[in-house]
Parts: structure tokens; C-alpha cells; sequence
């Protein structure tokens, strides 16, 4: 036992100490750019190399780790957890991953720790082809809205390695994060309970669903939900809903405390899991959502519907960080990856489950015509559309809830952000729970 | 010969120096952890080392008032639960120890008190939904048999559901004590005193009651302890909506606020050793360990 053991450990060391070695030299082969593809040093050793990721379950699924697998050559660990623990156990445990996927609303606290390298831009191949909302402007389109709040453009770059601050979009090569998926949240809502179509913002107050109604638990995201409700229906005017003064604050918690009073709220949930449990065993009419959340609502024959209101969206981006640790044979294969990333395949794979990635022209190439139409150009499904294992998920004739890639991003009201406030904003969600 | 006395003569800490280490590295390491980011500054998103008392001063200054009515529920809670797990520890130990009688049977029933153990902690939580829900088994009989028109939203996402999950889920804890020193109890002390005269409920009275509680004393640190330092059971049952000093502590953590939950935390652990502390001072829990 203790024999095998110890051939064991001297097995991994032998490795270790071969893999330090061949990571300088393949540092230098693909630096030098002479070999196209996969230099031969590199897919010798890359087999070996394993990287450990954490993440959401919004990527962070089977078979997507099957395709990186694959197409990359390397090993991939997923770890799977919601995005307070990212957040947190990415700041606390940089050894403990290589890849962390956390959301850019956690970047202004997340990036002043230092425990993050930035990622060189130059050395990514498809950087020039990203959306515009990663770049000067901030604005997907020209004719798009900012956004109040945090837009992603804001918090993606920084000026320099080891930098502790943000610069302006497209005035540095180093970012913050390599985007990943971006999406518009909104309201979902029982159609059948609800009878009428839903247009406004301003219903999430109303009192036909006195008791019928659930917000996230989680205070910057809630108070935004509600922001957009109450200024919907004229009673608070917010300067920035995504960054509150304590002015706006209070009023808003004004109001939300009569409502708990009243019993208005039927829960506040924190995980895809219980969102989905809350509608489909109608505890709730009315409540915020993830778009996949009402898809696997629809999939139990509920009838929901991810509301397209006129006010806009509440719109969010994630993306990939690494540490400060990685380096060598493991950081070359991360920027492999980032590449692999933006070629498309990934894309698709998400798209199905009607999340977008900063390539959708690459996207595009890996949908079929119908699936293009249905996913991002609000066109009726000409055939079934099926999610990434192929199973059944809208009949033909289906419109996507919102249309149009165009009408969802282009019509972002509020971006998830992180206030200035945020330590006031908790300390009266706390009170609000304890009423 | 050197070595022997060595032995000789520190056998005793020798002996306690593995769980000593244990407990240092476990239990004393993480508590000074936590002290130490009880004093650090918070910057509005993360903490910078230092040393500050306005983690400790702004829990009794701006924030006392949530604070007392937080703890005020926390006890609320906590009482109810308590009272309940030891009404439902003590009878069914009693029936356990008194009634069955071969051993086998005994610890057979006394397994299947583990059985919710069986299933994960979420699971275990989920599983009063299709119970308690709106569209529950509960609500479908009371607005079937015409006691409600509306559904009893009561029942679900509230403290009604915190208390019923958290006695599913801890009665064991009060069980397993009680059903230990009940255990012990000789039973030629009942035929004694009956003989002396003693009535059934005189027996209960001054003999098996007085003879359990360290097990009731035991049984109550677990129940106490567990329900005041969960933060996930009431969560889910109450949807979020409840507020005692764990919630506040993991909404703290949450949000990066470090030395704010460390603050919590120890004023938290102040106040339980003070209960714990109390506790032992009316019962001797070591008469029957």
C-alpha cells in the first residue's frame, strides 16, 4: 500500500517536473508564431494538462466539457456552484482553479483584489471580431441603448498588467475578462394564470397578484426588478437605477416593506432550481426569471411566457478570469481556449438554450437557417426547434418570447451592477427580511 | 531507564495531545480567523487588514435595532423548535426504551429516525412542496372539504414551513440523547417504586425525568445550536423571506462584508456560549457521560 502510494507520488512528480521544462519551450513556439496549428511540443504534452474550471451551470454542462475535451486536446475539471460562491471562492482560493467564470457585475470588486492576471487582447485571434459592446463604444449597436448601470465596456479593460484600475473600452489591450455569454432578463409569467399578456414593468407591483409575485434574493438585483417596476408606474424617478443613491434606496424600500406588510411577496429565490419549482407548482403568477428557467417551465407544460416588456431588459454578461498563478503550459492552453471559445461552435451550443456569445457571425455558421431565424431574428420556427441533446423544445410556428436578438440587447434599460451603495443597500435588505 | 519515565510521567498530556491538536487546528484556528477579520476595515467591496472597532460599534449603534429583531426571532424560532423536538425526543425514547422489548426492535425503530438522513439536505427541504404548497396535498383537502376558498399560503414559504422542516430534520438530535440516558436507566427502580406506591406519573415525575436530563441538557446544546446557526433551511422554507442573525451573517458573507459577519459571528458565539454556559450551571451533564 505504502509502496504504491509512494510509486505513485514520484510518478506525479517525474510529470511535473518534465511539464515545467516543455511549458518554456512551448511558451517560446507558439510565441514565435512559426508553427500554424498545434506546435508538435504542444500536442505532446497537452494531454496532460488539466484545467480546473468554476463556474455557473449556465456553461458549466456536461456536454459542453466533452466538447473542450475534444476539440482541445486537454483535460477539463468543471466545478459547478452559484455566483456568490465564484465570486467569493475566486478572491479567497485562486489555487484552487485555473478558469473562473463569474459574472462582470462582481468585476468592481473582484479586479482591485489583484489576484487576477490580465489577459492580452493581442494575443487573442478573434478579439477584433467581438461585438461592439466590448469595445469603444459600449454600445452593441449604434442606434442600441448604453444601459444604465454597469455597462460591461465599463469594467472590461485595464490599463496595464497588474493594474488595479479600469480604463476606458478599447484604450488598452489588457481586459479584466474574456466575455463569454451575454443575455436580457425580464419577467416570466403564467400566461394561463395571468390570462392577458403582460407589458409593463409596473405589473410586478400591481395587486391582482397580491401574494403571486417573487423577486431574486439577492439585493442589487431585486432592487433593480423593482426600480424598473417603480419608476414603470411613476413612483420613483431613479438618475441611475444600477448605482442608487441612499435617496432612491430608502424610497424604494419604502415601498417594498408596505408590500412584504401586505404579504405581496410569495418567496425570494437564489437558485435556477428553485425559480423553476416556484412557477411550475404555481406558488407564483409573476416572478424574475432566467431565460432557460421558463424554457424548462414550458418543457412541463406550464404555460410561460418571458415577458417583453416596453420598458427594456435587465441585461448581464459573464466571462472567463484567470489567476495570477497561471502560467506556463497551463496559460497557453487558457489562451487556446479563449480562441477555441470564439470559433462558434461554442456559440451554438448555447444559443439553443438562447444565450449569446460575442461572435454571433461565427455563431451563425454552426445553426442551421431555422435555427438562426428562431434564435436571433424572431422569425416563426419553420421545424421543430431542438435544445443541444436534441430534445424537443419549441413546435413549429413558435416565436422566441422578446424576437429579435436586436430587440432584447438593443433595448437594455439596466445592466447587473454592484452600487456604490451596496453595503446601505444590504443592511436595508436586511431590515426588509425582518419585518 | 529514561525513556519509560519519560512515558511515565506525560502519559496524560500524551494522551490528549491528538485531540488537543484536533481541536487547535479545527475549532481554536478558524475562531482566531474570524476574530482577526472581525477588526479588519471594509471598504465599501472588500476588507483591507487593519484594526477598527466600527464592525462591533455599528452592530450597536445603527444597526441595533434590526439586530434585536433579529435575535428576537432567532429565539422565537428556536423556542417553538425546541419545544417540539423534545416532546417528540421524549416520547419516543420513552416508547423506544420502555415499551419495546427485545434490543433488535429497539434499535430497528430507533434507525428509522435516521431515515430522512437518507436523502440530501435540498431534497429533504423540496420535499414539503408537493405537502404544503399551494397546490399541496395539505391545501387540496382544506379547500376540498370547504374549510378554506383560497388556499392556505400560510403553510409554505413561511415560518410555519421553517419550523416543520427544522423538526423533521433535528428531532434525531434530541432523540438519540435522550434515548442514551434513558437507556441507562435501571427498571428495578420502577418496580421499587411501586412498590413504595409510586404512581405512573409519579415515576415520570421524580424518577425518569430527573434521570434524563443531561440527555434533555445534551439534546438541547444540538437542537439550539443548529437551528440558530442555520441559514439554508430557513431560506428555502420561508422563500427568503425570513429574517434572523444567520441570515443577516450569510447575507454579510454574501456581499464580501467579511468583518461585518465576523463581528456578527463572534457577538453570535458570545451570546450561545452564554446559553450553553448557563445550561450547564443548572444540569451536570457529566453525572451521566
Amino acid at each position: 500500500m505504502s509502496d504504491d502510494k509512494k510509486a505513485r507520488t514520484g510518478k506525479a512528480v517525474s510529470r511535473r517536473t518534465v511539464l515545467k521544462g516543455s511549458a518554456a519551450a512551448a511558451g517560446l513556439a507558439v510565441g514565435s508564431g512559426a508553427v500554424s496549428g498545434f506546435p508538435t511540443i504542444w500536442a505532446q504534452n497537452i494531454k496532460d494538462v488539466t484545467l480546473r474550471f468554476v463556474g455557473s451551470g449556465v456553461t458549466h454542462q456536461a456536454p459542453w466539457k466533452a466538447m473542450i475535451e475534444k476539440d482541445m486536446g486537454f483535460k477539463v475539471d468543471f466545478t459547478v456552484t452559484d455566483f456568490d460562491t465564484i465570486k467569493n471562492r475566486g478572491i479567497t482560493q485562486p489555487r484552487s482553479y485555473d478558469l473562473l467564470e463569474p459574472t462582470a457585475n462582481n468585476l468592481r470588486a473582484m479586479w482591485p483584489t489583484n489576484v487576477f492576471q490580465a489577459i492580452d487582447s493581442t494575443r487573442l485571434k478573434h478579439w477584433d471580431e467581438a461585438i461592439d459592446l466590448y469595445h469603444a463604444e459600449g454600445k452593441i449597436w449604434p442606434d442600441a441603448s448604453f444601459g444604465q448601470g454597469q455597462n460591461p465596456s465599463l469594467v472590461l479593460y485595464t490599463d496595464k498588467q497588474g493594474g488595479r484600475k479600469f480604463a476606458k473600452a478599447g484604450s488598452s489591450k489588457w481586459l479584466t475578462m474574456v466575455p463569454s455569454q451575454h443575455n436580457a432578463d425580464t419577467l416570466g409569467y403564467n400566461r394561463d394564470l395571468t390570462g392577458r399578456t403582460l407589458e409593463t414593468w409596473a405589473e410586478l407591483i400591481s395587486d391582482e397578484w397580491r401574494g403571486r409575485v417573487a423577486l431574486q434574493l439577492l439585493p442589487e438585483i431585486a432592487l433593480m426588478d423593482m426600480g424598473m417596476a417603480l419608476k414603470a408606474s411613476g413612483l420613483v424617478a431613479y438618475e441611475d437605477m444600477g448605482n442608487m443613491t441612499r435617496d432612491e434606496i430608502d424610497k424604494t424600500f419604502a415601498i417594498m416593506n408596505d408590500l412584504k406588510r401586505q404579504k405581496h411577496f410569495r418567496g425570494f429565490w437564489l437558485t435556477f432550481g428553485e425559480s423553476v419549482n416556484l412557477m411550475l407548482s404555481k406558488e407564483v403568477v409573476l416572478q424574475s426569471m432566467w431565460s432557460p428557467a421558463v424554457t424548462v417551465v414550458r418543457a412541463q407544460g406550464v404555460n410561460a411566457v418571458y415577458a417583453d416588456l416596453k420598458e427594456g431588459y435587465r441585461a448581464w454578461t459573464i466571462g472567463f478570469m484567470l489567476p495570477k498563478h497561471l502560467d506556463g503550459l497551463k496559460l497557453d492552453a487558457a489562451y487556446a481556449f479563449f480562441d477555441w471559445l470564439y470559433t462558434g461552435s461554442s456559440g451554438a451550443y448555447f444559443a439553443k438554450q438562447g444565450y449569446y456569445m460575442p461572435t454571433p457571425q461565427r455563431t451563425k455558421e454552426f445553426l442551421s437557417e431555422d435555427e438562426w431565424g428562431f434564435w436571433y431574428e424572431g422569425k416563426a420556427a419553420k421545424g421543430v426547434i431542438k435544445d443541444p441533446l436534441g430534445n424537443d423544445l419549441e413546435q413549429p410556428g413558435r416565436v422566441r418570447d422578446g424576437g429579435t436578438y436586436k430587440n432584447r440587447m438593443g433595448r437594455v434599460a439596466v445592466w447587473n451592477s454592484e452600487p456604490d451603495e451596496l453595503v446601505y443597500m444590504t443592511d436595508k435588505f436586511d431590515e426588509f427580511q425582518a419585518i | 531507564m529514561p525513556t519509560s519515565s519519560f512515558f511515565a510521567r506525560y502519559s496524560a498530556y500524551l494522551q490528549a495531545a491528538p485531540l488537543t491538536l484536533v481541536l487547535l487546528v479545527f475549532l481554536v484556528g478558524p475562531l482566531i480567523v474570524i476574530l482577526i477579520f472581525s477588526v479588519f476595515k471594509f471598504t465599501g467591496f472588500i476588507w483591507e487588514p487593519g484594526f477598527v472597532i466600527e464592525n462591533y460599534e455599528r452592530i450597536f449603534t445603527d444597526r441595533f435595532p434590526v439586530t434585536i429583531k433579529n435575535y428576537v426571532q432567532t429565539i422565537k424560532i428556536t423556542a417553538i423548535t425546541w419545544a417540539i423536538t423534545l416532546f417528540i425526543g421524549f416520547t419516543l425514547s420513552y416508547f423506544f426504551v420502555f415499551d419495546l422489548i427485545r434490543f433488535k426492535i429497539k434499535i430497528f425503530f430507533f434507525l428509522l429516525v435516521i431515515v430522512p438522513f437518507w436523502t440530501s439536505g435540498v431534497v429533504r427541504m423540496v420535499s414539503w412542496l408537493p405537502i404544503l404548497g399551494r397546490e399541496g396535498l395539505v391545501n387540496k383537502v382544506v379547500v376540498g372539504v370547504g374549510l378554506s376558498e383560497q388556499p392556505w399560503d400560510f403553510l409554505f414559504l413561511s415560518e410555519f414551513s421553517v419550523i416543520v422542516g427544522y423538526v423533521h430534520v433535528f428531532s434525531l438530535f434530541m432523540v438519540a440523547p435522550l434515548f442514551n440516558v434513558m437507556a441507562r436507566i435501571d427498571p428495578s427502580l420502577f418496580e421499587a417504586a411501586r412498590d413504595q406506591g409510586a404512581k405512573g406519573w409519579q415515576i415520570l415525575l421524580y424518577i425518569i425525568i430527573p434521570m434524563t436530563k443531561p440527555g434533555i441538557a445534551i439534546g438541547t446544546i444540538f437542537v439550539v445550536a443548529l437551528v440558530a446557526s442555520d441559514s439554508t433551511i430557513s431560506r428555502i422554507l420561508s422563500g427568503g423571506k425570513m429574517g434572523t442573525i444567520s441570515t443577516t451573517i450569510s447575507n454579510q458573507y454574501q456581499h464580501f462584508q467579511y468583518p461585518f459577519a465576523a463581528a456578527n459571528g463572534i457577538i453570535f458565539l458570545i451570546v450561545l456560549l452564554l446559553f450553553v454556559g448557563g445550561l450547564m450551571r443548572v444540569v451536570n451533564v457529566r453525572e451521566q457521560l
